[in-house]
This record gives C-alpha cells, structure tokens and sequence, in this order.
C-alpha cells in the first residue's frame, strides 16, 4: 500500500468518524442521565438541514455549526417535553423524533437539494503537520476531527472527575434516591438531553458541511443509529467510544477505497458492512448479559414522576 | 396553576379520545404551515383530503395504499403488544419484495395457477426471514431488536439495489435500474376494473380479522399481551420470553414481507430500487395510532394513506411538496404522544395558598 493511499484512507476514515462520534457521545451523556433518546438519527438530520441552510444563506460555516447544534437542541427540547414532562414512552417518543426529523428535514430541504458547497478545509497543525508521513497521517485533519476528540475527552471528565458528572450519573442510577436527596432529577435529564441533542445536531451538520457538502434527503443514512449501537459497544464509557467510531469510519470507507485496494465486490455490498459491522459488535458486546447489567445506567429508558 | 396529578386508573375514554384529539391538533398545525406557505388553508385541505377521494379511482388508490399500512401495521401492533420493538419493517417488506420478485423472475413467462400464490408465500417468508435475525440475536445473544432490525432495513435496501443494478436487471430495459416487468400470471389479481387496487387489500382485511381473534381470543396472544403489559406476571406464570419474541417477530416480518410482495406483485409490476415510499416506517405510526387493535389500524392506515395521496394531490395541484406527508405523519405521532398523557394523567388546579410546595 503506498502511503498516499494510506493517508487517503486514514484521512477519510476520521471524517467518517467524526459525525458517529458526536452523535454517540451526545447520546451517552444523555443514557448516563437514565433518559433513551431513539431521535438521533432526526437530530442528526435537523443539524444537517439547519447547517447546512445556514451556511448557505450566511456564507459562514462556522454559523453552519451552530445552526447545527441549535436545531439538534430544539429537536431534544422536544423529546425533553414530552418524555420527561409530559411522562411518554421514551422509545415511543424516540421514534417520533425520528420519524419527524426525516420529515420536516426532508420538507426544509426541499429547497437546498443540488447546491454544493466548498466544505471544511484541513486545518494542517503548525510543525507536526511537516513531520513526514507522520504529519499528514496524524495532525493534517479538519478542526472538527480534533473537536470531536476534545468532546470524548470532555465528557470524559465531566462524568467521571465533577460533581455535575456524579449527580448526573445518580440520576441515571437511581432517580429516586437522587429526588430523595434533593436533586432536580428532570432539570438534570433536560440537560443531558438537550447536551445531547446538541452534539449530534453538530455531527449532522458535520455530514452536510464537511464529510458530503452537500443537503441530501435522508443523508445521515442510518449514522444516527450505528451511534446509539456505539453506547452500548462501549458499555457507557466515552473512550471506548473512540474505538468504536474509527473503527466503523474504517469499515466505512472500505467502500470508496475497495477498487483501490484491489477489491472486487459490487459497491452496495460494501456498503452494507458498516450495518452488518453494527449488527457484529452488538452481538459480541451483548452475548454476555453481565456485560450490560454491569455497566448500563440502572434507570435507562424508565420515565421518573417526581411525587410529593 | 395546574399540576399533573396521576389518574387512579387509566381513563378508558381518553384512550378512544387521544387519538381523534391528535389528528384534530394535526389539522390545526396543517392550517397554520398552508397559510404560512402562502397558500388558502381550506382550499389546500380540499386538495388534500377531498379532492383525493371524489373520484372512483382516487377511492381505489386510497385502498391500495392503505393495504401495505395495514399489513406491517397490524404485524407490528401485535409485536408491540408484547414490547418487542421490531422497527424493521421496512427492511422485512424489502426482502418480501425481493423473496416473492425473484419467485416471479424465475418463473417468467409460465402460466399457471400455482404461480401467484408461491410469489406471495416466498414473500411472506422472506419477511420472515429477515425478521428471524433479530429474534435469533435477541433471545440467543440478547442484543437489542431495535437496533439490529433496524440496521437490516439498510442491507435489505442495499440489496435490492445491487439486484436491480446488476443480476436481475431488464436487458432490454435501457440500463434502468429495474427488472422485467412480471407477467399476467405473477400479477394480483384487480379487484375492480379500472382501479389498480388489487387481491391484497382483500387478504389484508381478512389478516386484520385473524389478528383480532390471535390478540382476544387465543391463549398465544394473552400470552404476548401479558408478558408486554407485566413481564414479571408472565414469568410467575411460566409464559416463555423467548417464545413472544419470536412470535411477535415473526409475525410482524410475515405481514411486512407479505405487504412487500403485495407491491411489486401489485402496482409496481416488477423490481424497482426501492419497493416502498417508507411504508415500513409509517406502520410504526399506524400501529401506534390505531392503539395496537386491528380494527385500529385499520382507520389509522386509511388516515395514513390519505395523507400519502393528499401529499400527491397536493404537489401536483398547488405545487406543495410531497415532503409535508412525512411532516404531518411524525406530527400525528407527536400529538398522539402527547395526548395519550391523559390517559394516565390529569391536570387538577393548584389551590390558591395550598401549603402543597415541597
């Protein structure tokens, strides 16, 4: 293998990384708080959309991000309202917030279908970057590469080494104990949820701004799912996130860089490893049910109705 | 003030209610985007919801979409009945599609009576095939449906595609990505002629009638409904989990491979890239509209079905986008969401200086 095809496929498996990460980790703060949000995969096209008009209109991508994240959020206020205010079925309610994020992005885009833009460039890291074959191997990425790291090591030690992170790991423990204690559980929840709605409203708009820069209906194309697969491959831990993500962004673009591997399979069947790869890691993490009992937020998916 | 106080019991009449109170909201919400795209509200209605149904072929179109609606609808509210999440339906109706399609390319061109029905049995058990993944991985590996009957709907997807483009293409078709069309013999038969409503509409009714007696009147189906509603119950009692989630599983890819097969065997004629405008996941809707009850779905799939051909009507004579359909539909889940609160739920009035606060 020559080393640019290397650094091709290198390059392109961290961008097909990056959304899957986003997603995942907005997802896991959100499960860590004991709240199951099915709609990633309608956060995730709403912050397409949102970016990707806003970036437009604007010219700025930088507004396209945070157009992004404010939609993904407006879509997770939404969930937050019905499922922790109004007590609705969480997978139900989930499943709502996909089905609406597929159509009212597909409806706003109507009018975005065929334009391109120029996208996110390579930010090249001063110095590392010259470094040869190492540099445009390791440090020649997009901003939002080494974002989407910064975010995993965040929400690392949000969790994991704050007082935020330990109430809000008792709320998706043990709600009632937390209530008991005085925490505001479902103030807690609505932040985690709207968190998470905001990191994956921002890996959508990473699709529409930088991985394809382009609007197309339904682009997410199931990401928004492999991410909440991710969760569980990486039993609620942020850095096993990271493992998992790269590893689909490697499965993924097997696919653009197969003829050029010396692959001789038709392009849908390769398409499909990323779905078939998910269905994979799933039943290796699951086969053992200890696995999840041990690490799984206790109150996962259960609604909590503050009494008395 | 108002609080939200729970319900002793749940409110039966809400239950009814919930769903009419959600499409009610779902037109006031429809009202409110026509008049913002600049359009008369109750003129786009008319094009929406009359119009569709003022001519015999319209009604005939309306049948025929609500058939596939109601075929993964009422697989689906029976799975949901006993909480197995099977959302792959999509996936399930595609590999109906491609089952009973390679059944009729196969046997292109033989005439016989024993033709049709070999297409839609090879569909149901391709649906159920594609279902079994799931169940299998569930019970043996405990991974969750969700996701893996999701992640199959892609691959199924994708195989059609590959199929359509590559081994079963039309050669003489202009390198369209699309089979031959099927023959008479592997064509469901029309019901009326004129109207391309078909045979299925027929089977889908009678499959809603047999669901009715499954869910109320067998021993199965108290079995599935009691492990959903208290899964500790069902265990006490000895009712299998793993038998409820094949049952339910394979009930729902049956009935979407069947709604699958019933498309390409039905208006669509032959194989094309995708069997379906989403019909897998508007069931989702339907099953949960129509309360999990077959006579449920029924209505739900024919207000979903009208919402796809008011979409049409709507995009051909106002120049609307035929993207509103998938708007209302995840509106009509929301508010259903949101109504059904009160089913366990009531607002009561804060008393004036109650010392309630905590």
């Amino acid at each position: 293998m020559s080393p640019e095809l290397l650094i091709a496929i290198v390059a392109s498996s961290a961008a097909a990384a990056t959304p899957l990460i986003l997603a995942a980790a907005g997802e896991l703060v959100a499960e860590r708080a004991g709240v199951l949000n099915l709609g990633q995969e309608g956060m995730m096209l709403a912050g397409a959309i949102a970016g990707f008009a806003a970036t437009v209109t604007s010219g700025s991508l930088a507004l396209g991000f945070v157009a992004g994240m404010a939609a993904g959020m407006a879509l997770a206020l939404l969930f937050g309202v019905l499922a922790l205010t109004l007590q609705t079925n969480q997978v139900a309610t989930g499943l709502a917030l996909t089905l609406f994020g597929v159509g009212l992005s597909a409806f706003l885009g109507r009018d975005y279908v065929g334009i391109s833009l120029s996208g996110l460039k390579p930010l090249a890291l001063p110095l590392l970057s010259d470094i040869p074959v190492l540099g445009p191997l390791l440090f020649n990425f997009d901003p939002l590469v080494y974002a989407s790291l910064a975010v995993l090591a965040a929400t690392h030690v949000l969790l994991f080494r704050t007082r935020a992170g330990l109430k809000l790991r008792a709320v998706g423990e043990s709600p009632h104990s937390a209530h008991a204690i005085g925490q505001p559980v479902i103030g807690i929840r609505y932040l985690a949820v709207l968190a998470g709605g905001a990191l994956s409203g921002l890996g959508g708009a990473y699709l529409s701004l930088a991985l394809t820069p382009m609007w197309v209906e339904g682009m997410s194309a199931g990401r928004g799912w492999i991410a909440l697969a991710l969760v569980v491959f990486a039993t609620w831990k942020p850095w096993r996130v990271l493992l998992g993500a790269y590893l689909f962004g490697g499965v993924t673009v097997l696919q653009f860089h197969g003829q050029a591997l010396g692959i001789e399979v038709p392009s849908e069947i390769l398409s499909m490893l990323p779905y078939l790869a998910t269905v994979l890691v799933l039943v290796l993490i699951c086969r053992n049910p200890r696995t999840i009992l041990l690490n799984q937020p206790m109150s996962l998916g259960q609604n909590f109705f503050p009494r008395g | 003030m108002v609080r939200l106080e729970p319900r002793p019991e749940p409110s039966r009449r809400m239950m009814f209610a919930s769903p009419l109170i959600a499409a009610a909201l779902m037109i006031v919400t429809g009202y409110v985007m026509f008049a913002l795209m600049g359009r008369e509200p109750w003129q786009a209605f008319h094009v929406f919801f009359v119009q569709p149904l003022s001519s015999a072929y319209g009604v005939g179109e309306w049948l025929l979409k609500a058939t596939p609606l109601m075929l993964c609808g009422v697989g689906l509210a029976l799975g949901f009945r006993a909480r197995a999440w099977n959302i792959g339906a999509e996936g399930q109706l595609t590999m109906g599609a491609i089952a009973g399609g390679g059944v009729a390319l196969y046997f292109h061109g033989v005439d016989a009576a024993w033709l049709l029905p070999l297409i839609l049995l090879a569909g149901v058990l391709g649906g159920m095939a594609w279902a079994a993944i799931p169940a299998f991985l569930r019970t043996r590996f405990h991974t969750s449906e969700i996701l893996v009957s999701l992640m199959l709907v892609y691959v199924a997807q994708l195989l059609l595609r590959y199929l359509v483009n590559g081994p079963w293409k039309d050669p003489a078709g202009f390198n369209f990505p699309q089979s031959v069309m099927f023959h008479d013999a592997a064509l469901l038969p029309l019901l009326v002629d004129g109207l391309r409503v078909n045979i299925a509409f027929v089977i889908a009714l009678a499959l809603l009638a047999a669901a009715w007696l499954f869910a109320y009147r067998s021993f199965a189906g108290f079995r599935m409904q009691v492990s959903g509603l208290a899964p500790a119950a069902a265990s006490y009692a000895g009712f299998s989990d793993k038998r409820n989630v094949w049952l339910a599983l394979l009930i729902g890819g049956a009935s979407a491979g069947l709604a699958g097969v019933g498309e390409v065997a039905g208006p669509l004629g032959q194989l094309q890239p995708s069997a379906s405008p989403g019909y897998g996941f508007a069931a989702i809707i339907v099953a949960f509209v129509g309360r999990l009850h077959p006579l449920g779905v029924l209505l739900a799939s024919l207000l979903m079905s009208l919402l796809y051909l008011g979409g049409e009507t709507a995009q051909l004579e106002l120049g609307l986008p035929s993207s509103v359909t998938g708007l209302f539909q995840g509106l009509l889940l929301f508010y259903l969401l949101a109504a059904d609160l009160f089913i366990h739920f009531r607002f009561k009035p804060r008393a004036a200086g109650s010392s309630e606060a905590t």
